[in-house]
């Protein structure tokens, strides 16, 4: 039994799982309410779907997030910007320049490829900063992080471009029939997808061994340029995604508040999984996890009626204590701990 | 005490006595002394692990030593504490990665920390004028306002010698000062020892080219696992006898062992190399290799022993000459184009070049092989479980089980994971570079056997090592290298300790 405890425990994904639960455990003691699931013209409501819908693009991203932290020991700061960006063409192709619009311009088909291309050649830009210039990928991701907003800006004219579709909301909202935001479904499919491409493909493999020893992993042959581009690109694809949801969510595109600190929450999401930001081993699950947290977390919060503008204050204390608590130093503490226990045992024998 | 007449006609500057440092489980230095007489240059010269560092870093502060007593200048009992300690009394180093601002003028690194200053502002205009008045002393011509990372490397560590000298350095410590350096600068880093020497300055040269030695030292001493083998001339010590103290061998000796004779099976050729080089890493060179054939690489270390193979295996640039794999002229850009054609390299550096720390011991293994294969065809997990077992069970490999981070295994455990990693690539030609150094001698035997093996069943082997008896009882052939130049080949039967060692030292034999 202590065995299979210690077992348990020592498996990499425990950690997340314990800061999950005890997010969810605040809110069974402070909003009983919380976890009550309620029908309502065929679709589920409550808190707990809530958190569901509402983590999509920030487990999207923390997908993307994992393997540029895994390739390159960096994290891509510009994904919060590049959602802003594909929403902002995307909206600008279906209304076809206008600010407001009641019908498509174009077909959906083509602004929904178009932001995804749009991310893909945002991230592609990253990736090659990174992987061919050699640019440290915070300063190289600081570009678009910066310059994405201001394109995004000039595409909608600084205006906010409303597409008053209802098939644009279905991205971002529900199906008719379906009892589960579409977002639910479309985030469970990157991971996924994802995750089939790591496991059936050797990229998995080779981003570990990219990020773990980059010379190692030249002289056996692989070539840590592209991989490390690979996982900017696809990481920018997935910004992209996300970004269309995002617009979709509020039917238009908002270049000054879409993804807005998104960046930072899919950062902490890879942390919160118990993925090293040095880069190397990575669990894509944990990420899932942490980014799932995040959101736990945010929604608990408001849950509880503390405004959005004390939010991060709260954010930042819960944090503090899991990341801590996943913390080297912090299992040291327990390790040093049991170790005194054991000789304090043996000296009363 | 009483100074002996002695001691008072040589002039001694500094003086090292019986100083002993251990590192846990290692005796670092045991009882070494070292003398140092004004205008002099003295070479420090040891292999790997002899106890050069630690000696300069003893008298430098940078360790403390537990007995022994360091006297400059007379003055006994001096205890530097901090190189900048050693520095107030008069010890400077200069290392082989110059210690200087690049992005600020030359004369602002001559002087800083110590500006000229007018009414609390750093007077520039008599700044640049020392600058310049110091380095007109020393006959380097540049110009003291530009910033430092216009020059070379020899410039600026030439700047960095000249801060040192100015800072009244009476011992000056050069730390391998020449290893990115060519001929030219080389020689005008000489002129400017030289030049120090006539001023009375004492130099401590750290080197490991023997050349350089030969051309600008007065004395030599030479260190051997922290033991000191002793004091020598210049004049009084040939080449070969040099090699043969650093590796703590008596000459005479040599003669006798010999390796048994290996003869080649075929003389199909698999390797040909014409004038293979890369600038300022490795002079042009010749190789030709036959299948199943064990060719040894060997030389001093820095003698481009590693440079070579690496050039061939794609793992660092090539700018001259080419290179015919099984009698076609291939290209090989990276290490990925060497590996498709039958190539496999074990790096000199495991820990840094080697093992995926965090990885297991079975994607440790299948690593090679799957990227020779490529991204999209990914070895279904019983094959790697397969091809793991085995190589765990033909290579002996001590590990928990396959999943085993590598991290966690001894280090010969580990060099075997690597080993079983380019075996599972079934290559024609096996690069092994020093792939017994720091593992226990059961293991090292293991892999001396393997090569012998191996080169049976018709497989080519490079084979480098700093061991020469290891060299001795596997390689059939041997290449020569002496400071980043290959200078010469010994066949089967002239391999014996005395002729390897001779020819390394190279130069005038007695």
């Amino acid at each position: 039994m202590k065995a299979k405890i210690n077992n348990i425990m020592s498996t990499e994904l425990f950690l997340p799982i314990v800061s999950l639960i005890l997010v969810l455990i605040i809110n069974i003691i402070k909003t009983p309410n919380f976890f009550n699931i309620t029908i309502q013209n065929g679709v589920f409501y409550g808190y707990i779907i809530d958190v569901i819908n509402r983590a999509s693009e920030l487990v999207i991203l923390a997908v993307g997030m994992t393997l540029v932290v895994a390739s390159s020991g960096g994290t891509d700061i510009s994904v919060g910007a590049v959602c802003a960006l594909s929403g902002a063409v995307a909206c600008f192709i279906l209304s076809g320049g206008e600010v407001s619009t009641s019908v498509y311009h174009s077909p959906y088909i083509v602004a929904f490829v178009s932001a995804i291309i749009v991310g893909l050649v945002c991230g592609s830009f990253n990736g090659f900063l990174v992987a061919k210039m050699n640019i440290q990928p915070m300063v190289a991701t600081l570009i678009l992080f910066t310059a994405g907003r201001g394109m995004a800006q000039l595409v909608t004219n600084g205006q906010i471009t409303y597409i008053r579709v209802e098939s644009f909301k279905m991205l971002g909202n529900s199906v008719k029939g379906i009892p589960l935001p579409t977002p639910v479904f479309i985030a469970i499919a990157v991971v996924i997808l994802t995750f089939i491409i790591l496991k059936r493909t050797a990229l998995g493999l080779y981003i570990e061994t990219v990020g773990i020893n980059n010379k190692a992993a030249k002289l056996v042959g692989l070539n840590p340029v592209l991989i490390r581009f690979i996982a900017y690109a696809f990481c920018g694809l997935l910004a992209g995604l996300a970004g269309m949801i995002v617009s979709s969510r509020v039917y238009s595109a908002d270049a000054n508040n879409a993804g807005l600190n998104i960046e930072l929450d899919a950062i902490l999401a890879v942390a919160l999984g118990g993925n090293s930001l040095g880069g190397g081993k990575f669990s894509l699950l944990g990420s899932v996890i942490g980014a799932y947290t995040i959101q736990a977390l945010t929604t608990t919060l408001y849950a509880m009626s503390v405004s959005a503008d004390q939010l991060p204050v709260y954010k930042a204390i819960v944090v503090v204590i899991i990341v801590s608590l996943q913390s080297k130093g912090f299992q040291r503490i327990i390790k040093e701990f049991k170790l005194k226990r054991k000789v304090e045992k043996v000296y009363e024998k | 005490m009483l100074l002996t007449p002695f001691e008072v006609i040589m002039d001694n500057l500094l003086e090292m006595r019986g100083i002993c440092k251990n590192f846990p489980g290692v005796k670092a230095l045991d009882n070494v002394d070292f003398y140092l007489n004004k205008g002099e240059i003295h070479a420090l010269m040891g292999e790997n692990g002899a106890g050069k560092s630690t000696l300069i870093k003893v008298l430098t502060g940078v360790e403390e030593f537990e007995t022994g007593q360091i006297i400059l200048e007379g003055k006994k009992n001096i205890i530097n504490k901090s190189p900048k300690e050693a520095q107030a009394n008069g010890i400077s180093t200069v290392y082989q990665e110059v210690n200087l601002c690049p992005n600020i003028s030359v004369a602002e690194n001559l002087f800083l920390d110590r500006e000229p200053r007018k009414f609390g502002f750093i007077d520039w205009k008599k700044m640049n004028k020392m600058a310049k008045e110091l380095l007109d002393k020393l006959d380097i011509k540049i110009d003291v306002t530009k910033p430092t990372e216009n020059y070379s490397i020899a410039i600026q560590q030439m700047i960095a010698i000249a801060r040192a000298v100015d800072m009244s350095a009476k011992v000056l410590i050069l730390d391998e000062p020449t290893s990115s350096l060519d001929d030219g600068e080389v020689e005008k880093l000489f002129t400017l020892m030289r030049k120090l020497r006539a001023d009375g300055i004492g130099i401590i040269f750290v080197t490991h080219f023997l050349e350089q030695v030969y051309a600008v030292c007065d004395k030599i001493t030479v260190l051997r696992n922290g033991c000191p083998v002793g004091e020598f001339e210049v004049d009084n010590l040939p080449r070969v006898q040099l090699v043969a103290k650093m590796m703590g061998k008596d000459f005479n000796d040599l003669e006798n062992i010999k390796g048994e004779n290996k003869d080649t099976k075929s003389k199909e050729l698999l390797l040909k190399a014409e004038s293979v080089g890369s600038k300022g890493n490795i002079k042009p060179f010749d190789l030709e290799l036959n299948k199943g054939e064990v060719v040894g690489i060997t030389g001093l270390l820095g003698s481009g022993r590693s440079e070579l193979v690496r050039s061939i295996y794609g793992a660092d640039r090539r700018d001259t000459g080419r290179i015919l794999f099984d009698n076609n002229e291939v290209k090989i850009k990276a290490p990925i184009d060497a590996m498709k054609l039958g190539m496999a390299y074990l790096p000199e550096n495991r820990k840094d070049e080697g093992i995926i720390a965090d990885l297991s011991v079975r994607e440790n293994i299948i690593i090679a092989l799957q990227a020779k294969k490529g991204i999209f065809k990914l070895i279904p997990g019983k094959k790697q479980e397969e091809f793991v077992d085995k190589y765990i069970e033909i290579l002996q490999i001590k590990t928990a089980s396959r999943e085993t981070p590598i991290k966690q295994l001894s280090g010969g455990n580990q060099q075997k994971v690597i080993l079983g990693r380019w075996l599972l690539t079934h290559p024609d030609l096996l690069i092994l570079d020093e792939p017994t150094r720091g593992i226990d001698v059961g293991t090292k035997t293991e892999i001396q056997k393997l090569v012998l093996k191996l080169a049976g069943e018709g497989m080519s082997v490079i084979f480098i090592s700093s061991e020469i008896e290891e060299m001795i009882r596997t390689c059939q052939r041997m290449v020569v290298m002496r400071d980043k130049k290959k200078v010469g080949e010994l066949k089967s039967d002239e391999i014996s300790q005395k002729n390897i060692m001779s020819a390394i030292a190279g130069g005038v034999d007695k």
